[in-house]
This record gives C-alpha cells, structure tokens and sequence, in this order.
C-alpha cells in the first residue's frame, strides 16, 4: 500500500468522496461512470481518486475491497491513456499484490491489470513483471469465463505493444501460456487463444521445450465439434473455430510429426465433418510444410486420401480429397533438395501411378474416374508432376484406345485424354523441344480424327472439345493436322437435325479455332462454304428444297461462327451481304425464314465484331448502308414486285434486321457514330440517298410525309440506329425528328410503324438530359396521348399509361387488358430501352414502381366491388411475377393474404402466376409461409384438380415446395395429402404425374427416418 | 426381412463394380404438351420412377449399376398391371431384398393405387432368387418390414433424391 499512503497527503474532494461512497457502500454503479467522465474532463487526477477510496482499497471485509478496486479498474480503463509513468508504476506494484488476495477481488484486479495493460505509459520491464504475477499468482482456468477472457486480453495487449520484452522471457512465457489455457472450454475464449498461439508461432516466439505441449494443448480440439446454442447472441459459428484452429495447426512445420499421426487417424474415422477437416488442414499444411516434414508419412497419406476418393459416397470428400492430394504433389515438387537427397516426387507419383493405372484400362468400371482425377489432381500440381503423370500416363491411354472397340468405352478414354490435355495448358515451356506433348502429337491427332468419325454423337462430342484443347497448345499441329481437322470441322457443321449437339460444338470449336489459326480458315474453310452458299442459287431446279435449304442454313451459321478473327471478317461480311443481294435480284427464291436466318447470321458476325474497335466500324460501315439501300428499294412502290420486295418489309424480317444494325451500333465509338448518324438522320427526314451503295431509285424516299405504307415501316431500322448510339453523340435535326416520330406513333393506320416510331421516341427522350428540350418533348408527347388515347409501349411515358392504366383496373370492359398492360411495364423491352445500347435504364427501375403502385392496388382491391376484383388480383401477380425477391419478403405479409386470396380467383391467368410467385416464397421465406400452412394445403390441393394443366403443374409444384416448411407444422396434414396426391398420380398427362410423383415422394420422407 | 446391415462402415461386397451410362431426361414431346391428349403411362414412364433409385452401398444409381433397365419393365395401362425385373451386380449380392423393397416402395409410392405390382429378380441372376421374389410378393411381409424403424431409413435414404 506504499502507492496509496504516498497519494494521502492531498485531502479529498468532497464530491468525489461522495461519488466514491456511493458506489462502495452503497452499491450503486452509475458513480463509476461519473467519476471517470470527471477524471477525463480534468475535474480531479487519477492519484485523488486512490486517495478517496483510501480505507475501501484496505477494508478487511473482501466484498468492499472488490467493490474498491472495481471502481477504480473501471475508472483506469476509460481513462488509461491520462495516465503518467509514474502513476502507472505504482498502479502495477499494487495490482500485482492485489492478485494474491480474496478470490472476490480478483475479477477487478484483472480489470485493473487490462486497463493498465493498454497503457501507452507503461516502463519496460513492467509488462514481464505482470505476467510473471498472472501466472504465477493465477489459476486461470478456475476463474468465470468473463475472467478469463479479461486475462487473454491482457497477453493479447502486451503481444501487440511489447513484443519484444515478452520474447525476452523466452520459453517461460510460452510454459506459462500452455498452463493457462489448458482445459479452455468456451468458444468465446478459445478463439482467442488460438489468435495467442497463433501469433506465438508466426512471430517467432521461443517456443524451447514446449512444441510438443504447445500442439498437445490446442489439437487436444481438433476436429472441433461443436454446435452454437439456438439464439447463440455471441455468434460463433463452427466455422470460426475450425478456421482458427486450422491456422494455429497449420502455421508451422515444427508440429508436423505430430500432426501428420493425428490428420491421418482422424480420416480415417467415421464421421463426415471429421474427415472434411482432416483433409482441408492436410490441404493449408502442404503450404508451409517441405519434404522432410512429410516424408515419413508419404505412404499412410496417399493410402488415406486414396481410400476416401475411391470409395466416398460424398462428392465433398472428393474434391477436399483430390486437392489435399493436389498440395501434397505440389509441397514436394517446389521442395528444395540437398545434393545426396532422394527426390520424393518421383516416387510418391510411382506409387500413385502403380495404384491407379490398372483401373484406367477398365473404362467400364467404377474405379475408372475417381483414379483419372486423382492422377490428374497431382498432374495438376507442377510441370514436373504434369510430365512424369503423362509420359506415363498417355502412351496407356492410346493403347487403350485402341484395344477398346466400343464407342462409350472410347470416350471415357478420349475424356480422360483431354483432362490430362487440359492440364498442360498450365505450364508454358520455353523451349519448343521439351513440350512433352510433341512426342505424341501424331497418335494423338489421328485419334481425334477417329473419334470425329465415329457415328457415336457422345464421342464426336469429346473429340471436338479435344481438338480444341490440341489447338490451344501452341506449335502443336502442323498446318496438314490443321488442314484435316478444318475439313472435319466442315463436315461436322452439316450434320443432320438429330445430332444438333454435336454441330453446335463443331462451330463453337470452329470459332475458338479461327481466332487462333485465321489463315487456315480463311483457306480452307470460308471458300467451301462460299461454293456452298453460291450453289444453290445457279441450280435451284435441282434438288429437294427442304434439304437445300437447310444445308444453307448450317452454311449461314458456319460463316458467322467462323467470324472470329478480323481478317475472316473481311471475307465473310462481303459473302453473307452479297448472298442478300442475289437474294433481292431474284437470282433464287427466298422465303422470309431465309432472309431472316442471313440477317441472324449478320448479326453474330456483329456481335463477334464488337470487341475490336476497327472490326466494328468495318462492320458498320459496310453492313448498314447495304441493309438500308436494300430495304429502301424494297419499299419503292413498283409494279414488278420481285418476291423479296415484300419479304424484306415483313415483320420479322425486320425485327431480324433491327437487330442487325443495333448490334452494329452499340460499340461505334462517339465520333465514328456521329458521322454515321450524319449520313442516316438525312436519308429518313429529307430522303438523302447519296451514301447507299445502290442509290438509283424510281422515287424519292419520304418515309415521314405522305410516303407508301412499305416506306414508313422501314423508320424501325431508323430506331434501330438511333436508339442504339452512345449518349453524347448529337442527333442532327432533333427537333424536327421528335415531331415526326410523334407524329407518326399516333398514326392509327400501321401498328408496326407507330410503335416503331413510339419507341424510337422513347429511345430519344431517354438519352437527353434533363432540361427545357427535355421537357418540351415530353409535353409534346402528354398533350398527344392524351388527344388519342394510343399508347406506345414507352416506359418514359409509363406515369401517364400508368394513370390510366389504375382508372382503367375498375372498367369492367377494358380491366382484363389493362391489367395485362401491367405484365408490359414490368418486363424489359428487348430491342429499344436496354443497358446496351446506352440507354439510362435506372437501377430499382422494378422496386420503385412496386413501391409507388402497389398500395393503390391493394387499396383499389379492397374498394372495388367482386366482379372486378380479379382485375387487380391479376395486375398484382404480373407485377409480383417481375420483382426481385428481396424487395418482396419484407412486404410479404401485407400481401400474402391478397395472395391467398388470388388463389380462389377463377382465371387460370392469375392463378398460375400467384403459384408461380408462391411457389419460390415457400422455398425462400419458409417461417412466414408456415402460418398458412392450413389454407396453403387446401387451396394447392384444390388447384391440381384444375382444368388447366399448367395449373395442375404449378399447384403440385408448390406442394412439393411445401415441404421446405419446418417438419412439425408438416406432419399432422401428412396423412391427408398422401391421400389427396394419389388422385393426380393417375392424371392424364404425363408432365402432371411427374410433378404428382415428386412431390408425393418428398412427403411420404417427412419426419420418417433417414430423409 | 433383409439379412446382414452391412450398410455403411466395413468392406464393400463390390467394390469396383461396372457402371452404365445414365439415359438423358426424357424429351418432352408436343403431344404431352396438348391439354387435350391422354399420356398412357408406358414402360419409360416406370422406368424414370426407378432408375434415380440410389444403391445402398455405392454412390451410384440403380441404371448406372445396370440394375435395372428399361426392356426389364412391362407396363400394361388398360389392365393395371406393372412388372419389373431386377439385376443383382453379383449372383451373391446380400442387399438384393433391400434393393427390390426400395423399387416396390417406390412403385407404391409412385403408381395409382389400381395398379397390381410384380417386382422380381431376373431369372437365374441371383443365388436365392426365389426365396427373395417370394418376399418381395407377400404384402404383410413388405408392410411388416417397412415398420422396421431401420429398413425404413435405408429405404428412405435410396429413395431420396442426391444432395
């Protein structure tokens, strides 16, 4: 008590004496925190407050002493940063002999101690003498939890600020730690002291004598089983255990001797989360460990990791099974060796190889794959591992091949072929000599080439996917393999309808191909499918038509996915574009699916165009003024219409083509586009033909005057452009557009060419900015809507439509199709108003219209009379259909019984999209469904007696879905909807037993064993 | 009913045994699509109700296993009547009642009750193939074994759809 008479000299004030009386004496906590504000404020010193609580820090009677030291710890630990050498010197001297009194003091003694623990005052030498005291005087893991978490913290506080003091003790503090945390129990405090020992190890802590103890004391844990108590308010979860201790176990490999025994045992047990952790830790030790640490285990380790692969039911085993296999192959390919050291590699992948390679001849056996992927798991470890496993790997596999007959025996050996394959685009070699795969070049090619004509699909399908590896290995094939496999690659793009699998393959390897190998394309494979194209048009008498027509098809898609690399470009564009003139010259007869399969083609040409600047204003330029002169021609009035004439201007025909130029727009960089828009904007609004290719024409295009009908359709392919440009291009001759295309939506003669033009407006509008024009324009558009009542699909106009369309709900007559407008507003509008083609689509477009409208729906609902109720049941589903699920699970609630309600609805309309808006909230939101479970039931047993399949088809779905509800709300309707779903068992319609079966199946396993 | 609970832990009786491709899902056609016309149920039909079954001792299905197959299903739908024969992977297999039970529960679960159902070993496939089939016909037997608390788990685990 030295510290505390020094301090008696200076008398106390009144105040604080009263303060510190309260708390003391008369048990109150709220002094404390005044006090130490008080302190802060400057109102009195640390030293005043000692001297007030005087007598109490002596009392004889333990109770007050702690009550003593509790207020002053209280006090230290808000304010410890005031604190001055001095002061904290004497502080420690009398905390440390506090520790050795009455066990009802200690708790604030080590309150004390941690407050004085954060002080930046501290001497040296201090942070040593208290620990020495702790655990010297401490029996910690007698103490409350809260206690002893209070003492982790103190070690954690000295390890961040004295670290080294604390290593000046050596192996003592790790000894004293050891002792300490021996028998933790509570999660709370094991993970931190995982952190301690954690930080022991990584920071270079002596560790002396102790390792062995050290690992004892925390793999004593492992693996961790524990489960956090329901409403756990602390939150630890099993995982922050398991990952904390992994990182203390794994954090060095001077615990390997003894950890390696443990993980060992510990996969072979019987329990899934044990083996899950013994080999995700075996996994995160391969990352420190070397060759030394695990050569004595070698053999017990592939022996356990082979056992799990080969005989695990749990994919999860698998996979942590063939990476720890992985980190292993890698731990001791990168381990450097001493000159008279055996390399551990090579025998440890014998070993693998002698286990695995005879099942790898039994392709229809059980053991093939899993041997395949764990011999491809260490082939995937290093170059070295990848060369060793190959070269022994690849000669079996060829000879397999051909030793087996069968087609699917052959693809499990093509397939495995092409992992091992795969694999080698890992490593990249230098020297082209030592690619380990030039040896088996050739066997390889004619193999593929074999499996490419084989009649089995399934193989075939294999054989592409490795040619296309083969391809991706640089200065593999020769320009003869490349030669014959664009040759089967032409082939396979012709096959017949019933192998589309494969053809779709053949022309996505063409097009990964291409990009790699142009001048083989571009020689060998883009003239065959010029000839193919040019020949049915010289001898179109010849021939069956249908078959004619779709190998022109297959050739069409051939062009557009070989259009990969910019110079095929410059040879495919020209062919498809010229094909399209033949076409309009009336060289051949086409049908509008023939036409719209060119324009397809054009546009995956443009899509493939996009990512190279120069290949997309190539495209640009030489695709849009060819589709436009065509079409403009098509729409002269004639009078010897030539067949295509009225092909180009038909519906879909266009749309094809809108797509076209969209697609070849979106990536125009600004000053590119702004030429382009020069030359187009005048050809629509003064007739200006000058850019077209082909620009005699009998008379002046007029689209916006008095033109022919086939003149105004075509100011689709004007949206097309325009609602496709980057947002700063300026558009000449704005304003004059804007009216025209107002105009022209109201014009009630051709619905094609007014929402054309509607939406090409509501592209506009949403590119400018806010401002007057803005305005202007939309004003424009309000007094024209409301003048004609004829609403284009424009979402810029939606608050207008929208009004309507909620007066609208209450008609009985026009009701049903506003509420179907509703299905309009929510869904994306494909061509104009898309992210794509720049323009401002505003993020939570979808919630705030579910916010601004839903209340007035359900408001209408509840006003409006029965007969015109299913009008807002049924714009409520469309807009419940469209919206993102979470916005929607906090408004469940209020709309669940409007939902409920849906359900008794007779339109089969509402009901399928209220069940298919159920059915997800059922899977997602399980508790706030269960307190319907009694009307769910009924009202989903009713639906799949429902005339409408589709209906049926939902109805049993959400049954099925039901049975995500918690088990005990389940169980008592059990018996009652096992009954209820015999009857659609025996429906009439396939689709409906499937669905009937499942979901009877997944209730007869409710809280019945083993489900 | 069933002998031995070598389910689990301990050796596997087959431990590499062949594996079958599985058959893809099943094209929908236009006609299934129609309201209008009836599906009778057909041998493809019965076959999709049992070919996902699990094995009880391997990961695998019953299909991959080639343990069954789809010619091995007889379906009449005018005359309710269904048969399906079974393949044990080995002549000695002990899990060949268990494997049987776990078709003729689905079956039961799965069909319309007017159905009659013969669930069979495939002739001379099976060391005790006809003390097995005559379990598998006797209804209080197939109702008694499913009281059993531990048949019933097993069960229960082949019928569940793979996690």
């Amino acid at each position: 008590m030295a510290a505390a008479a020094a301090l008696e000299a200076v008398a106390p004030t009144g105040a604080l004496w009263g303060l510190v009386q309260d708390f003391v004496m008369g048990q109150q906590e709220g002094p404390a925190d005044q006090v130490a504000a008080d302190v802060k404020s400057g109102s009195y010193t640390v030293l005043q407050v000692v001297e007030a609580l005087g007598s109490s820090l002596e009392n004889p009677e333990p109770r007050t002493r702690a009550r003593g030291i509790q207020l002053l710890s209280q006090v230290l630990l808000q304010c410890h940063s005031l604190l001055l050498e001095k002061e904290v010197i004497h502080l420690i001297l009398f905390y440390e002999n506090r520790l050795k009194d009455h066990h009802l003091v200690i708790p604030s003694v080590l309150q004390g101690l941690r407050a004085l623990s954060l002080c930046v005052a501290l001497p040296p030498g201090l942070a040593v003498s208290v620990l020495k005291a702790i655990f010297q005087e401490v029996h910690v893991q007698s103490l409350p939890q809260v206690d002893r978490h209070t003492v982790y913290s103190i070690i954690t506080n000295f390890m961040r600020t004295r670290e080294e003091e604390l290593k000046g003790l050596g192996a003592d503090f790790t000894f004293g730690f050891i002792q300490m945390m021996d028998g933790e129990k509570d999660p709370r405090n094991l993970l931190v002291a995982f952190r301690i020992v954690h930080d022991l190890i990584s920071r270079d802590y002596s560790l002396g004598p102790f390792v062995e103890e050290l690992f004892e004391v925390t793999s004593c844990y492992f693996p961790i089983d524990f489960t956090p108590p329901p409403n756990d308010p602390h939150g630890i979860q099993r995982e922050d255990l398991i990952l904390s201790l992994r990182a203390v176990l794994a954090s060095t490999p001077r615990f390997a001797e003894f950890l390696l025994p443990l993980l060992i045992e510990k996969v072979d047990s019987e329990i899934l989360s044990a083996k899950l952790d013994s080999l995700q830790t075996l996994n995160a030790c391969c990352a420190v460990y070397g060759q030394k640490e695990l050569k004595d285990f070698l053999p017990s380790l592939w022996a356990s990791v082979r056992r799990e692969v080969f005989q695990t039911a749990s994919e999860r085993v698998e996979a942590d099974g063939l990476a720890a296999l992985h980190s292993l192959t890698a731990c001791l390919s990168r381990s450097v060796l001493r000159a008279d050291a055996e390399d551990l590699l090579d025998s440890f992948l014998s070993n693998i190889l002698q286990d695995c390679r005879h099942h790898l001849c039994e392709p229809d056996m059980k053991l093939v794959w899993p041997s395949a992927k764990l011999l491809q798991a260490a082939a995937g470890a290093s170059a070295r591992a990848c060369d060793h496993i190959t070269s022994n790997v690849l000669p079996l596999l060829l000879e397999q091949f051909h030793k087996h007959s069968q087609s699917n025996q052959r693809r499990t050996i093509l397939e495995m072929i092409l992992g091992f394959l795969k694999l080698h685009q890992k490593w990249s070699y230098e020297d082209k000599d030592e690619r380990p795969l030039n040896v088996f070049k050739d066997q390889l090619c004619s193999l593929v080439f074999m499996a490419l004509t084989d009649p089995n699909t399934q193989l075939q399908l294999v054989g592409i996917r490795t040619l296309v590896v083969l391809g991706a290995q640089p200065d593999l094939l020769s320009s003869e393999d490349l030669e014959l496999a664009v040759g089967h690659l032409y082939r396979l793009s012709f096959l017949e309808e019933d192998s589309q699998s494969c053809r779709a393959a053949a022309l996505e390897a063409s097009g990964a191909l291409a990009t790699l190998y142009p001048v083989a394309f571009s020689s060998h494979l883009v003239p065959k499918l010029a000839e193919e194209l040019g020949r049915g048009e010289l001898d179109l008498a010849r021939g069956d038509e249908s078959t004619k027509c779709s190998r022109h098809l297959h050739c069409l898609q051939a062009l557009s996915a070989v259009s990969t690399h910019p110079s095929i470009v410059k040879e495919t564009l020209p062919l498809l574009l010229q094909h399209l003139c033949q076409m309009n010259k009336g060289n051949m007869v086409a049908g509008t699916n023939e036409v719209i399969a060119v324009c397809q083609s054009l546009q995956q040409v443009a899509e493939k165009c996009q990512q190279d600047p120069e290949s997309c204003w190539y495209f640009h330029q030489t695709a849009v003024p060819c589709l436009l002169a065509l079409a403009v021609q098509a729409s002269m009035p004639e009078k010897g219409h030539s067949v295509l004439r009225k092909v180009l201007l038909e519906d879909e025909v266009l749309a094809a083509m809108v797509s076209v130029i969209g697609t070849a727009t979106t990536h125009l960089s600004p000053d590119l586009a702004a030429q382009s828009v020069a030359h187009i904007v005048p050809l629509f609004l003064d007739g200006n033909v000058s850019f077209l290719p082909e620009n005699s024409f009998p008379c002046r295009f007029q689209p916006f005057q008095d033109g022919s009908s086939g003149q105004r359709r075509l100011v689709a392919l004007l949206m097309a452009f325009v609602c496709s440009l980057p947002r700063n291009v300026e558009i000449p001759q704005l304003n004059q557009l804007m009216r025209e295309l107002v105009e022209l939506s109201c014009c009630p003669s051709c619905p094609f060419s007014s929402t054309a033009a509607a939406k090409c407006f509501a592209g506009l509008l949403n590119k400018l900015p806010a401002g007057q024009q803005l305005d202007e324009f939309l004003q424009l558009a309000v007094d024209k809507v409301e003048a004609g009542l004829s609403p284009g699909p424009c979402r810029s106009q939606a608050f207008t439509l929208l009004l309507w369309l909620m007066g609208l709900l209450g008609d009985p007559e026009l009701g049903p199709a506003a509420a179907d407008g509703f299905s309009l507003l929510m869904s994306d509008c494909t061509d104009v108003l898309t992210r794509a083609g720049h323009a401002e689509v505003r993020i939570m477009f979808r919630q705030r219209f579910f916010t601004d409208n839903v209340p007035a729906l359900v408001q209408g609902f509840h006003a409006a009379s029965q007969d015109v109720k299913p009008n807002y049941l049924k714009g409520l589903s469309h807009v419940l259909n469209r919206l993102p699920k979470p916005v929607l699970l906090p408004e469940l609630p209020t709309l669940l019984s409007l939902l409920l309600e849906a359900l008794s609805c007779s339109d089969c309309v509402v009901q399928l999209s209220t069940l298919s808006c159920l059915q997800p909230l059922l899977l997602e939101a399980p508790q706030v469904m269960s307190l319907h479970v009694d009307t769910l039931v009924t009202k989903f047993l009713n639906l799949s007696s429902s005339p409408s399949m589709a209906v049926r088809i939902a109805a049993l779905q959400c049954m099925h879905a039901l049975t995500r509800l918690p088990t005990p709300v389940l169980l008592p309707y059990k018996p009652q909807v096992i009954r209820a779903l015999a009857k659609p068992l025996d429906d009439k319609k396939r689709l409906v037993r499937k669905e009937a079966v499942s979901a009877r199946g997944e209730w007869f396993l409710l809280g019945s064993p083993g489900s | 009913m069933v002998g031995g609970g070598g389910v689990g832990g301990g050796l596997l009786e087959n431990a590499n045994p062949l594996i079958y491709e599985r058959s893809g899902e099943r094209p929908v056609t236009a006609g299934e699509e129609d309201e209008q016309v009836p599906d009778s149920i057909d041998a493809r039909e019965i076959f999709d109700l049992i070919r996902s079954i699990n094995d009880p001792e391997h990961p695998l299905t019953l299909e991959e296993l080639n343990v069954v197959e789809q010619v091995r299903v007889q379906v009449s739908d005018p005359e309710s009547t269904v048969a399906v024969a079974f393949t044990p992977t080995i002549p000695h297999c002990s899990m060949a009642t268990l494997i049987g039970l776990s078709i003729k529960v689905k079956l039961l679960r799965s069909l319309p009750q007017r159905f009659k159902m013969d669930v069979h070993i495939t002739p001379g496939t099976h060391a005790s193939e006809h003390a097995v089939n005559k379990q598998l016909a006797d209804k209080e037997r197939v109702a008694a074994a499913l009281e059993n608390t531990h048949l019933l788990e097993v069960v229960n685990q082949c019928l569940s759809a793979r996690s």
